[in-house]
């Protein structure tokens, strides 16, 4: 039994956000963080290692740099890592890359009592598309937003979150799980982790690596190949038609709460 | 059925929109979305569809998506269908679709909506655009919208001319709207969240003129990979953000003490009559639970007063509450963008200007 987890490597949008002349985001001046959901998912299968002993596998697509994510995976505990990196694949947008992803799994194959596991979503893009549509193109079954998953012998029994409230599925492996970050608290990476590290294998899946796996259609990868394209893109105008009261006091507050009564706001 | 090819653009006619169910009630997400693809049918001059997946689902309930704008109503019933599984809906949603080949298809971005999607976009080979805010056919009321809501000069920029569904949502981390299209591939898919299109008045005439069409569904149980154990309805009540009067949210600016923070933002809503709401960041740390999230990944809301305490103002977050009617935001950084949004804006500390607001507030209710 393997369990393969995809990851994303993330710009860290919690602190200073870089933005260019053109208002898109300075990801080059932006430090970078594991997808939230992605380490939830890393997570679930360390434990299921823990367990049972099975191989964990990780899988990121992105520019180079990424290997020092995968590294840091590798001394959480996973086996080994694969990297899909090629400038073939930059720009795809999620019904490509999910293809490309899809591919490289099934060149690492994926045997009757395996497990695939994506985070629910990235916090750039947000879209939690890739997980599905990675499930879709290896056809497998799937389960998304996932609190809590059990596996008993090929059984995996998922707690999957609604808006109010869950549903208990069931589920045969293989079968792809996407996992929100509520399902467990990550483990940091351990001292002989980091030193075992760089001795674990990371292998690169470029191009030419993937170009002929039955999942991939090279017509339908990267910036021209995606179905979705831009059409424009802008920035919102500035307002600015708003009242900056002077202060921060009672009669601040008092003025505020005159101009709200006298408009029967409140 | 002749072969199905999401290239054949030409083939494809109609717009749909998947109507969701949950225990035989329609999800007023649906009629949202009605509203809204009842404008881009009419900008087309074509029919538009509801699509409805279940079991035993009443006529009436079916009839009434006429009232919000469906000429028709296709009615898929089956005890498989009465409740959601990816594999069970994928099959006939994806079948339907490859027979009646709609040119566009809207899902609303309920956290099942997401999973069926990318699942029915992967298979029908086409783009899927997610949490759209607006959406347009028509060049001239695309150019109409940039004029309010952009920065680009409109009159001089060229724009190619299509009915190329455009779909619009912030993008590249937040500080940018794209504007996207899936010019090659049918149908052009879309989810949009609860909340973000405006439900048009029913329409007693429309729901009577509607036509109700019970799809023969081709499913066995053996084509469905998940089995449903069971189903839980949260004991907990779940805030009514979308029908709010007042909103008082709070941001990462609480991080300095989350539970006063939230102790006196709660003290707030309470004395305007309001519920509380939060940015992304707050139920990310695990300070409020998710369904208290206003932004484009949580609630659209439209208050009468919205009152942000401590948020900067991503443009995720903006999308999620910009069109409230008055804005009071709280913020010690007097260059955050919410105040570029606001009504009024207090540069100093929430945690000195929230207690005093709230004393402000009682005493002027409590002299009526």
């Amino acid at each position: 039994m393997k369990c393969i987890v995809c990851v994303k490597q993330v710009p860290d949008t919690s602190g200073v956000v870089a933005v260019k002349e053109d208002g898109t985001m300075d990801r080059s001046k932006m430090p970078t963080i594991t997808n939230h959901d992605d380490l939830a998912a890393v997570e679930a299968a360390l434990e299921l290692k823990d367990a049972t002993g099975c191989e964990v596998v990780v899988v990121s697509m992105g520019p180079p740099p990424a290997e020092g994510m995968l590294r840091e995976l590798l001394a959480m505990g996973a086996d080994r890592a694969v990297l899909i990196s090629g400038r073939e694949f930059g720009g795809s947008d999620t019904y490509a890359t999910s293809q490309i992803i899809a591919g490289a799994i099934h060149k690492i194959g994926v045997e009757p009592d395996d497990i695939v596991l994506c985070g629910r979503q990235a916090i750039d893009g947000d879209t939690a598309q890739v997980g599905p549509q990675i499930a879709e193109k290896l056809h497998l079954p799937q389960v998304s937003y996932a609190a809590e998953i059990k596996v008993e012998g090929n059984s995996v029994t998922v707690k999957r979150l609604l808006e109010d409230g869950y549903m208990m599925l069931k589920v045969n492996t293989p079968c792809l799980i996407t996992c929100v970050k509520e399902l467990n608290q990550p483990r940091y990476m351990s001292v002989p982790g980091i030193f075992e590290c760089y001795q674990k294998p990371l292998e690169i899946f470029d191009y030419e690596a993937l170009k002929d796996e039955p999942l991939i259609d090279p017509d339908t990868i990267g910036l021209k190949g995606s179905p979705t394209n831009v059409y424009k893109s802008f920035s919102p105008p500035v307002k600015g038609a708003g009242m900056m009261l002077e202060g921060a006091d009672k009669a601040t507050v008092d003025q505020l709460v005159g101009i709200l009564d006298g408009k029967h706001l409140i | 059925m002749a072969e199905f090819n999401s290239k054949d653009t030409a083939a494809f006619k109609g717009v749909w929109v998947f109507c969701e169910q949950r225990e035989g009630v329609i999800m007023s997400i649906s009629y949202q979305l009605l509203s809204e693809g009842r404008k881009l049918a009419n900008d087309l001059g074509v029919e538009l569809c509801g699509v409805v997946l279940g079991s035993q689902v009443k006529e009436d309930y079916l009839k009434a998506l006429g009232g919000y704008g469906a000429d028709k109503v296709y009615y898929c019933d089956s005890p498989l269908l009465k409740d959601y599984t990816t594999d069970g809906y994928t099959k006939v949603l994806c079948d339907l679709i490859e027979d009646k080949k709609p040119e566009i298809f809207l899902i609303g971005a309920t956290n099942l909506g997401r999973d069926l999607g990318p699942r029915c976009a992967a298979r029908l080979h086409t783009g899927l655009t997610a949490d759209c805010t607006h959406l347009d056919v028509d060049v001239a009321k695309y150019k109409e919208f940039l004029k309010t809501t952009s920065t680009i000069d409109v009159d001089n920029t060229a724009f190619e001319e299509n009915t190329n569904l455009k779909m619009t949502r912030p993008a590249f981390g937040g500080h940018l709207m794209a504007t996207i299209i899936c010019p090659r591939f049918r149908p052009q898919m879309s989810t949009v969240r609860p909340g973000v299109m405006q439900t048009q008045p029913y329409d007693e005439a429309g729901a009577a003129k509607t036509v109700v069409e019970k799809v023969a569904v081709k499913l066995d149980k053996s084509d469905i990979g998940v089995e449903i154990l069971e189903i839980k309805k949260a004991a907990k009540k779940m805030v009514d953000l979308i029908g709010a009067d007042v909103v008082v949210s709070v941001g990462r600016g609480i991080s300095k003490d989350p539970e006063k923070g939230l102790a006196m933002a709660q003290d707030l809503a309470n004395a305007l009559g309001g519920v509380l709401g939060c940015s992304r960041a707050v139920v990310d740390a695990g300070w409020l639970e998710a369904d208290h999230q206003v932004g484009q990944t949580g609630k659209t809301v439209h208050p009468r007063i919205y009152v942000a305490l401590g948020i900067s103002g991503a443009i995720q977050h903006k999308a999620g509450m910009q069109d409230s009617e008055c804005i009071i935001a709280v913020n010690k950084n007097a260059d955050a963008p919410i105040f570029e949004c606001a009504s009024y804006g207090i540069v100093g500390d929430i945690f000195k200007v929230t207690p005093m607001l709230t004393e402000a507030i009682k005493a002027v209710k409590a002299s009526k």
